[in-house]
């Protein structure tokens, strides 16, 4: 099949803000899914899911099967279709605030069950639709409209969080690095398995960390990726409390274990 | 003339009080007799005290009776809290090595004694009892052996070794009647639930395990093969419902179970069912609440809540049956409609249907179809939200090809994508309330109002859900007219008012402490007299509801 033949595009105005780092992965997963279709997979047989908030939006943009689930809800649907019908591809998108905030519970356990789906969190650090308020990767000392003072909370690192859950594909991106996160986004489907991938996007409204991810985002790649400890130190490379660490972005982890069928 | 007997068996938790009292039931069953066992446990694992009344008929009943013919105590709390339930010329069974009893008419057994030198495990004490027991009241060895070599595998002979011991131990002090009649099944309500459910055509049941749902989701997980189901447990029951509606999207019937908390957990899922538009069947089966509430014990509570359950204007199917055949029925149905109308369902069942022990017709199965649902085709541009004229749109699946499937949680247009504007925003309602015409429409040439007694009655009770047994005896007991509503949303209101004709007293009996159906009824006019409200965890018995019945009508002379 052609690229022109396979009409990603809705009749959809898209409500993202200029610069939005979204663009950045709406671009990015695009063009994976036209790699996809062209090795073979029927555009048919992809389902996105979403959830609500602004990184929900893309199912509007995107003429794919989708299911705009709610808040914090898209990876159980996700689970609910690839359960009922395993031929499917099927992708979540939501925001860190729909993942690891209202729906973190599904996320924890969809890792331990190495379900075969794919989870693209656009980990902006705020919720953003709901006017920047922090979520669990906002770093300590955020202010908001409802932290005047700052949040008081430490971050969780959710790499290291699915890591503990016995995660199978475990890769962290960046939505301004639109080359990469295809390869990632493609790589992720392709796994078999739970396949996970936090990409850190700048929100320009509420938490515009572009230069921040400019300077330190750089692409790590590897041949040890069973290895437990390498992807803990790659993981852990990042500190977002410390100003001068460095972000590495690419796959960190990738093992094979039974599926949850 | 009916003959009957209610045989009330208890113990400690553990001691096997529940499966000795199935297992008596199976025997008088296997004789020919209607059975209706109500189960008490508490909320514990080991010790307590549980017990099982037996009710054997040779007419259907379907509550239990509060004097008891023959008690059987495998400890001696059982005793102590039931000997006054227990008839004059009643027969108490015990096990003697427990306590010692002085009254005509007791058969201590020395259970635990030859157990114990038998080397068998306590919990077979049981079968000693059972024994002495079917030996008493004249149960031939043949049946006995028969039934216990169907019942047991594993521990077969041990079982038969002991039950030999105390058959030919004791000896017989009645001779029960063989009745000829065909043999039904022994089904709990919640087996029931999933026979009708799989019938229907069910593909996949989500749980997360919630007293008194769990049955459903043990048996199903337990029948997975023969049924060509899958049956899955999620983290909890956001995750169940959010799942099912993902497989209901992708083509799968699907339906979850659950009790009121988890029932409140998936309220947003609800929500989220109806204006996406995804067939889904949600059994409530409600324990006494608020809260955890008493919860191993049965309320009919949540009626109110389950009829305005959802945010937002909600389209959907609310069904409360009152037996085991009425809940097979209605999980099939409610399935079949679901996929009729693309809408989410209502199952309100009670601990006292879920878990009690019921003679099943299995004859209603024939009755229930397979789904069927409205197809789409891919000739046109398929729009997933179709405007048509019922509201209901063609349906496709993702994997079909040259059609894009789009659902969403958000106010769409007919592709499924978000809008916020004014005109688009009432036209989708406008497209689900069309749809909630139809339902309305379908309701009323269901049978949604079930009478029961004397047609003519100007006299009448009304009753729904499990609280239908024990009035159905009332009613036909006192010659007086039983209404049962089935459906309760959309509500039938012209079959509810023609059951009404010539109804001059109304009585109205629920196990909530508010009246719920009593505002259900009064928003469509419909007057009550009285109630009779019961509220301490525990199902309505008919000899309290005559009682009350009394009162009301003495008052009403002064």
């Amino acid at each position: 099949m052609k690229k022109n033949d396979l009409k990603l595009e809705t009749n959809c105005v898209n409500t993202w803000c200029p610069g939005c780092g979204n663009f950045g992965i709406l671009m990015a997963f695009k063009q994976a899914i036209t790699s996809l279709v062209e090795k073979g997979i029927p555009k048919e047989n992809i389902v996105i899911n979403s959830g609500i908030g602004c990184a929900s939006k893309i199912v509007d943009y995107l003429n794919l099967n989708s299911f705009c689930s709610l808040h914090g809800r898209p990876i159980a649907t996700a689970e609910g279709i690839k359960i009922a019908n395993d031929k499917l591809k099927v992708i979540v998108f939501d925001g860190d605030g729909g993942t690891y905030n209202e729906g973190i519970s599904h996320l924890v356990h969809a890792v331990k069950r190495n379900i075969d789906i794919t989870v693209l969190v656009h980990d902006n650090r705020c919720f953003a639709l709901t006017t920047g308020q922090f979520t669990s990767t906002s770093p300590k000392g955020f202010k908001s409209k409802s932290t005047p003072e700052g949040s008081t909370e430490e971050p969780f690192d959710p790499l290291k969080l699915v890591m503990a859950s016995n995660a199978t594909f475990v890769a962290r991106g960046c939505s301004l690095r639109v080359a990469h996160l295809k390869s990632l986004i493609l790589a992720a489907i392709q796994h078999k398995g739970f396949s996970f991938v936090d990409i850190l996007q700048p929100c320009v409204s509420f938490f515009n960390t572009s230069e921040l991810y400019n300077k330190k985002v750089y692409e790590t790649s590897n041949n040890n990726l069973d290895s437990e400890r390498y992807a803990l130190k790659k993981i852990n490379e990042w500190q977002p409390n410390q100003k001068n660490s460095k972000i590495p972005i690419g796959i960190f982890y990738k093992v094979d274990r039974p599926i949850y069928k | 003339m009916n003959t009957e007997y209610s045989i009330l068996i208890g113990g400690a938790a553990g001691l096997g009080s529940r499966r000795a009292g199935l297992l008596i039931a199976k025997l008088f069953s296997n004789l020919g007799y209607y059975v209706f066992i109500y189960d008490d446990y508490q909320s514990l694992i080991r010790g307590g005290h549980s017990f099982s009344n037996i009710r054997i008929s040779t007419s259907r009943k379907l509550s239990s009776c509060s004097k008891i013919d023959f008690l059987i105590a495998l400890d001696k709390r059982t005793w102590t809290e039931h000997q006054s339930e227990l008839k004059k010329e009643g027969i108490l069974v015990y096990n003697k090595d427990q306590f010692r009893v002085q009254r005509n008419q007791a058969i201590g057994i020395s259970a635990q004694t030859i157990v114990q030198d038998l080397g068998a495990r306590k919990i077979m004490e049981n079968i000693a009892l059972v024994a002495g027991f079917a030996k008493t009241i004249g149960v031939e060895w043949k049946t006995l052996k028969e039934l216990l070599i169907k019942e047991f595998n594993k521990s077969r002979n041990i079982n038969l070794q002991i039950a030999k011991i105390f058959f030919t131990q004791n000896k017989s002090l009645a001779k029960i009647k063989k009745i000829k009649r065909e043999k039904f099944p022994l089904l709990t309500g919640n087996e029931a639930i999933a026979q009708g459910a799989v019938k229907a055509g069910l593909g996949l049941y989500f749980a997360y395990p919630m007293t008194p749902a769990t049955g459903i989701l043990h048996y199903l997980a337990g029948h997975s093969k023969n049924f060509k189901i899958k049956t899955i447990q999620l983290e909890n029951e956001l995750a169940v419902i959010s799942a099912a509606l993902g497989s209901a999207y992708a083509g799968l019937p699907s339906m979850v179970g659950t009790s009121g908390g988890g029932f409140a957990l998936m309220t947003e899922s609800l929500s989220l069912a109806c204006q996406a538009e995804i067939p889904m069947v949600i059994v409530n089966s409600q324990r006494a609440a608020p809260a955890s509430g008493v919860p191993t014990y049965t309320a009919q509570g949540d009626l109110s809540f389950s009829l305005t359950a959802g945010h937002g204007d909600i389209v959907k199917f609310l069904v409360a049956p009152g037996d085991a055949e009425e809940s097979c029925y209605w999980a099939g149905k409610l399935l079949f409609l679901s996929w009729e109308y693309q809408t989410p369902s209502i199952l309100l069942v009670d601990k006292q249907i879920s878990e009690s022990t019921f003679s099943f017709d299995k004859r209603i199965l024939e009755k229930i179809k397979p789904i069927k649902y409205l197809k789409g085709d891919v000739r046109n541009q398929y729009m997933r939200y179709q405007y048509t004229k019922t509201g209901i749109s063609p349906l496709l699946f993702p994997g079909k090809r040259g059609a894009v499937v789009k659902v969403n949680s958000y106010e769409h247009n007919e592709n499924g994508i978000t809008i916020e504007d004014e005109i688009s925003a009432q036209k989708m309602q406008d497209k689900r309330l069309r749809k909630y015409k139809e339902m309305e429409k379908a309701v009323e040439k269901m049978r949604a109002v079930k009478i029961y007694g004397n047609k003519k009655s100007s006299r009448a009770i009304l009753a729904w859900g499990s609280t239908k047994g024990p009035a159905q005896e009332v009613a036909e007991d006192l010659n007086i007219k039983l209404i049962q509503p089935l459906v309760i949303q959309p509500f039938p209101e012209k079959q509810m008012k023609k059951a009404l004709e010539g109804v001059k007293n109304l009585i109205l009996i629920e196990g909530n402490a508010l009246g719920q159906l009593g505002s259900v009824l009064a928003s469509y006019g419909i007057k009550i007299d009285a109630k009779i409200l019961k509220y301490n965890a525990r199902p309505f018995m008919s000899e309290e509801i005559k009682r009350a019945l009394d009162k009301i009508w003495k008052n009403e002379k002064k």
